[in-house]
């Protein structure tokens, strides 16, 4: 399953979701606002994103980590909007019948949805400037 | 004519989600165009990549009658 939100990602819930009687492995990475970005203080982030096409490349990362892994479930699912320091961003859970199938999942999924989705964050600098982060383009 | 969806940097740039320019047969027309009519955002458009109908799209595609075509600078989600 994947999913956009603008409202709190309920981790929980996203975990309980995954849980199965068939796999012996839950693994959940959660993406979260930093504060610090080499030297500079980071207030809050705002996340934007080509919702359909966002759509469309998560789903593609899910059925491609099925096909890798034996993945009894798994949920990716992204914040938008403005989001404060230590908020939830991004979470992906997975379950797995084993805990280092359920690790490589995970990773690969999140790996993906960094490289690939269509979502855009704006740092808002503690001097009150803000900036698009587009690596590679500074 | 045909419309580019704008986003992040490039829209706050332009001030607006979606311009409008003169009918391209391929991206890499589409790409040249935007970069002749913004000198300003040539930079980023370089380092930008399409998306017709939701599918990345290298420069030699064919842009389809109608197709949603999208200019997408490098992604930072997550």
């Amino acid at each position: 399953m994947i999913r956009l939100t603008r409202d709190l990602i309920d981790y929980h819930a996203l975990t309980e979701t995954v849980r199965r009687g068939d796999c012996g492995a839950v693994v959940v990475f959660l993406g979260t606002v930093r504060d610090l970005t080499g030297e500079r203080v980071t207030v809050a982030l705002d996340y934007d994103a080509y919702p359909a096409m966002a759509e469309k490349k998560m789903a593609e990362i899910e059925a491609e980590t099925r096909r890798r892994w034996p993945v009894g479930d798994i949920i990716l699912e992204h914040r938008l909007g403005h989001l404060e320091i230590g908020d939830v961003s991004v979470a992906v859970a997975v379950s797995c019948p084993h805990r280092g199938e359920a690790f490589e999942a995970c990773r690969y999924a999140i790996d993906r949805l960094k490289e690939l989705v269509p979502i855009w964050k704006k740092e808002n600098w503690a001097d009150g400037t803000t900036e698009w982060v587009h690596p590679g383009a500074e | 004519m045909m419309t580019v969806l704008l986003f992040a940097r490039i829209r706050d740039q332009l001030g607006t989600d979606r311009i409008t320019v003169a009918d391209a047969a391929t991206v890499g027309e589409v790409r040249l165009g935007l970069m002749k009519q913004y000198p300003q955002l040539a930079g980023i458009v370089e380092k930008s990549v399409f998306a017709v109908n939701n599918e990345f799209a290298d420069d030699d595609v064919a842009i389809p009658h109608g197709a949603e075509v999208a200019l997408l600078p490098p992604v930072s989600g997550g």
